[in-house]
């Protein structure tokens, strides 16, 4: 570099010739590159291999039938229907704030283990049988407004003060934050799992929809996590609030030039936010029943890959996202590592969630649809 | 910037202000069991105080002291004190007392135990000091106002005379509190009937509580009247501007420690030696991340992998029943193995995440921290590692004369001594160096770093391997300590709380990281490891929690800071002193225009 822009500068430098330089005469990589390369081949050579491996025991008749398949990619959309919903709260403050909001797994735990205590009450009164639409709708407020309230107040507490710290203490701030939410809610609600009441009969059994054969619960899920996308979609495109968010997003000292208030705005961010994480608490509740303190983290850490690998800020991009990562966790275990021979490939799906998240920021940092950040956060 | 304050009703917000935070703080408290827990298990001063009547209280005189607290920046006149500082702080707590007795009364009315499970009759017993509701609830306004009241009355007392109130009772709770630490120390000086007569169920008795706070409080004053105005002398000990008299000074410490540590273990039994081993082995680890974190800025979310792959190695090449190998080596044969091993772990974590950006970077390690313990546990590998069994009969140290295990704490705690003093050297030696400068421009300003000739993706690959080279060291201690390793062990809470000893020692400071680890592993305890107050277990990590949340609000730079560090921090604080600074010999001739200071 100082060699080339000599000629230009009155200053007269003296040429070095540096590795670097070397390297970029001969077109050699350096050898980050060539490991980010060997990184890249090996993930593919990897994939290749798996899959003809499953392939080919396919062929054979061995390995997962064709329903065992459909199974699989419909539980992966189910649950990568919540890690959207919980993407889209990761996305919006990194959008906003440019950070990760640590937290925002126990925003979700907090949402569905409140509200496990009204569906059970609502069992005990016997409105989750009879009529299950309302109760699941009940049921669905009161994690939302946890949740909601969760966030801005984590926000009000946590985050305000420190706006304009460096971008890490936020994000450590932002660890403490979670463990003091686990533990405050394991010292409140006990440690115990908290079991949800079974969905009624008729959910249990499956549906045909468009020939396929789905679980009632996973139709209603994805159906309902759908919806709460599009609404939240709508929400920011189409409202003065939302309008507000996108503007402080894009760059909030213009937007307070423009009359925008932006603390307030910050505030409905981390409450949408965390509404859209009370819709997944309670969807996930539904699907596994099974809540406890510790039900946010993981789910928190992979919507955060999912908020990635759709481009961190591009709302469009968690949802997709997030289904996406769901599909990739229900079905590479058993499409690659299953095809390369090994062992008891379920417990491989968190390493499957994980290297993703490795591999999306080697490959493709700015995820799939592309990042959108603030002015200040870009680079 | 501000109106000009009215004190009136300044005083008046600020007393519901922090009487409300007081009260939320006893709610909690009591809501989520700490009371209650407490309670049964310690007393701190014998008749009056029980730990779980402190866990309740000890924000009330904080509050009533808060309330009246005015910030007083260069150049401003300090408010006058009277007796509203007093009334201001009582009100505080009279406000805690009615949202702690609105609490009381709701669960003595309602069975709430089926949702949240620590609302228990017991609990109102406690709060109403067993007394029936209505003598009860009185007695608590009492004690809340009194107390709020004291914490207001601080404003009164001169600046000599409040420290040595404040360092009266520090030294009771610190000496109450580590009750443990010197009943041991004093059975093995012969002195057990000292021990005996003063302390008692796990705190002091009233009247040596007392002694210690006038003992206290009196050297305290006699010490402030020899030497006049002070400032925190030991900080500046540990940490004064002069490079060449903190090198000096920190080997001074280094030394004192030393000599302590060789005859602690002999003073204290094998149960306080086994507690002050953890202590080394997160301290070691301490300062590997420290490398990482503080020094060239990186946050390492999954050191834990760096700990669990040292510990494996050390593991699975010792043992005589390691699952695939039988190779039965010594600890010493397999060190280099794991260090080795570790660095390059280091390096294979290293490199792809290296042209992250650092919150990328922090979850992508995290991720790795994860791999590492589902890969130790799957059934994939465990034909090498064991799986959920892990690897078992691990031998300890042989060291000529006798061999290092777990069930030797003593011994274990010289090993760790002695680890660390090399830890801490070569952490030492590196942040003097080159490589220890070039860590340090990069946490500066990456750009700038690289434009001055650093070879930026060298000096991270550099300390994510020294890093991980240190927390291997761990791990092959650990492995030999405990005689077993499994994935159990090996959780992400590990990788959090080394990062929260890190921090609340003070990033990028070697005494720091030490003084955190003491506080926090031997107070509180580690993952997994009982600090010395055990009955903390079920809260350790919502302490470790609202202790990091509150470091980073207030005290981003740790209990002992480095200089640079602090600075760095604090540039908008210097900045403004300054600025105040130049304003003081300017407001020095009153404006007339502007009566009441500035107005925005």
């Amino acid at each position: 570099m100082v060699a080339r822009s000599a000629r230009a500068d009155p200053i007269e430098w003296i040429p070095v010739t540096t590795s670097a330089d070397v390297r970029r005469r001969w077109r050699l990589p350096n050898w980050v590159d060539s490991f980010l390369w060997f990184l890249r081949l090996a993930a593919i050579l990897v994939l290749i291999w798996g899959v003809t491996g499953t392939v080919v025991r396919g062929i054979n008749g061995e390995g997962p039938t064709g329903e065992a398949w459909r199974d699989l990619v419909i539980a992966g959309i189910a649950q990568g229907a919540m890690y959207g919903l919980i993407a889209l709260g990761y996305s919006m403050v990194y959008g906003v704030l440019g950070f990760i909001n640590f937290a925002h797994g126990e925003v979700f735990m907090s949402g569905a283990m409140v509200g496990f205590f009204v569906a059970n009450y609502l069992f005990d009164a016997g409105l989750w049988e009879s009529n299950f639409i309302a109760a699941l709708l009940l049921v669905l407020l009161t994690s939302i407004l946890t949740s909601a309230l969760v966030a801005v107040i984590v926000e009000r507490i946590a985050y305000r003060p420190l706006r304009n710290a460096p971008r890490l203490i936020p994000l450590i701030t932002s660890i403490g934050i979670s463990f003091f939410l686990q533990y405050t809610f394991a010292g409140l609600f006990g440690v115990a799992v908290n079991s949800y009441p079974p969905p009624p009969a008729g959910l249990r059994e499956r549906v045909n929809l468009l020939g396929l054969e789905i679980e009632g619960v996973k139709l209603l899920v994805i159906a309902v996590a759908v919806v709460s996308m599009i609404g939240l979609y709508l929400f920011v495109e189409r409202t003065r609030i939302g309008r507000a968010i996108r503007a402080v997003a894009e760059d909030k000292e213009i937007a307070a030039l423009m009359g925008i208030n932006v603390n307030r705005t910050i505030v409905a961010t981390f409450a949408v936010g965390g509404a859209m994480a009370g819709v997944a608490g309670t969807l996930w509740a539904l699907l596994f029943r099974g809540v406890s303190f510790i039900t946010g983290f993981l789910p928190g850490i992979k919507a955060f890959t999912a908020a990635v690998l759709g481009g961190i800020g591009n709302l469009v991009g968690a949802m997709t996202g997030g289904l996406l990562l769901g599909v990739f966790e229900g079905v590479i275990p058993q499409l690659v590592l299953g095809g390369l021979g090994i062992p008891g490939v379920a417990q491989l799906k968190d390493v499957v969630a994980f290297t993703a998240l490795v591999l999306v920021l080697v490959f493709r940092p700015t995820g799939l649809l592309g990042e959108r950040l603030a002015v200040e956060d870009r680079t | 910037m501000t109106q000009p304050p009215d004190p009136a009703a300044a005083g008046l917000r600020g007393a519901l202000r922090w009487g409300l935070t007081g009260g939320m703080i006893m709610v909690f408290a009591a809501a989520v069991g700490m009371v209650q827990v407490f309670d049964e298990s310690r007393i701190v001063i014998h008749p009056v105080l029980s730990m779980g009547y402190l866990s309740l209280f000890w924000f009330v005189p904080l509050a009533g002291y808060l309330a009246t607290k005015v910030k007083v920046l260069e150049g401003m006149t300090a408010p006058p004190t009277g007796l509203r500082n007093v009334m201001l702080g009582a009100l505080s707590g009279l406000v805690g007392w009615g949202m702690l007795a609105v609490f009381t009364l709701l669960i003595n009315a309602f069975n709430l135990r089926d949702i949240f499970v620590k609302l228990s009759p017991k609990l109102v017993i406690l709060l109403t000091f067993g007394r029936g509701l209505g003598a009860g609830l009185a007695l608590m306004a009492l004690a809340v106002v009194l107390l709020s009241a004291a914490g207001g009355a601080l404003h009164l007392l001169s600046r000599p005379w409040r420290r040595a109130v404040i360092l009266a009772v520090e030294w009771v709770a610190i000496i109450a509190l580590l009750e443990s630490v010197f009943t041991q120390v004093l059975r093995q000086l012969g002195l057990i009937r000292v021990g005996r007569a003063v302390f008692d169920e796990g705190g002091v008795q009233w009247w040596a509580a007392l002694l210690i706070a006038v003992l206290a409080g009196g050297l305290s004053l006699a010490g402030s009247k020899r030497s006049g105005p002070r400032r925190n002398r030991l900080r500046e000990f540990l940490a004064p501007a002069d490079s060449r008299r903190r090198t000096r000074n920190s080997v001074l410490a280094a030394l004192a420690v030393l000599v302590l540590l060789i005859a602690l273990p002999q003073l204290m039994g094998s149960l306080l030696s086994d507690l002050l081993a953890n202590v080394g082995l997160f301290l070691l680890m301490g300062l590997g991340l420290n490398i990482v974190v503080g020094l060239a800025g990186m946050l390492d979310l999954g050191y834990v992998a760096f700990f669990a792959v040292g510990a494996y190695t050390v593991g699975v090449l010792t043992s005589p029943v390691s699952p695939r190998f039988d190779l039965g080596w010594s600890w010493w044969a397999a060190l280099p193995v794991a260090l080795v091993v570790s660095a390059i772990a280091g390096i294979l974590v290293g490199t792809p995440v290296i042209r992250m950006r650092g919150d990328y970077l922090a979850i992508v390690t995290l991720g790795f921290g994860e791999i590492v313990r589902i890969l130790f546990l799957s059934d994939w590998l465990a034909p090498t590692f064991g799986g959920a069994q892990g690897v078992l009969n691990i031998p300890g140290i042989p060291l000529g004369f006798t061999e290092v295990r777990g069930t030797n704490p003593q011994a274990i705690l010289y090993f760790a001594v002695a680890l660390v003093i090399i830890a801490a050297w070569v952490s030492w030696a590196l942040q003097e160096s080159r490589i220890g400068r070039a860590w340090t421009a990069l946490r500066e300003d990456e750009t700038v770093a690289a434009a001055m000739g650093i070879n930026t993706v060298r000096a991270k690959l550099n300390a994510f391997v020294v890093g991980a080279i240190l927390a291997g060291m761990g791990g092959a201690l650990f492995s030999a300590k405990i005689g077993s390793v499994f994935p159990k062990s090996f959780e992400l809470l590990v990788s959090m709380i080394i990062l929260v000893v890190v921090i609340v020692g003070g990033m990028g400071n070697i005494t720091g990281v030490a003084v955190g680890a003491v506080v926090l592993i031997g107070v509180l305890g580690g993952p997994r490891q009982p600090g010395l107050l055990q009955e903390f277990g079920e809260f350790k990590l919502l302490i470790y929690g609202a202790l990091l949340v509150f470091m980073m609000l207030r005290r981003p730079e740790g209990l002992v800071p480095s200089v640079r560090r602090s600075r760095e921090l604090h540039a908008d604080e210097l900045t403004q002193d300054a600025w105040l600074d130049k304003g003081a010999s300017v407001a020095s001739t009153p404006d007339p225009a502007r009566p009441g200071g500035e107005a925005s």
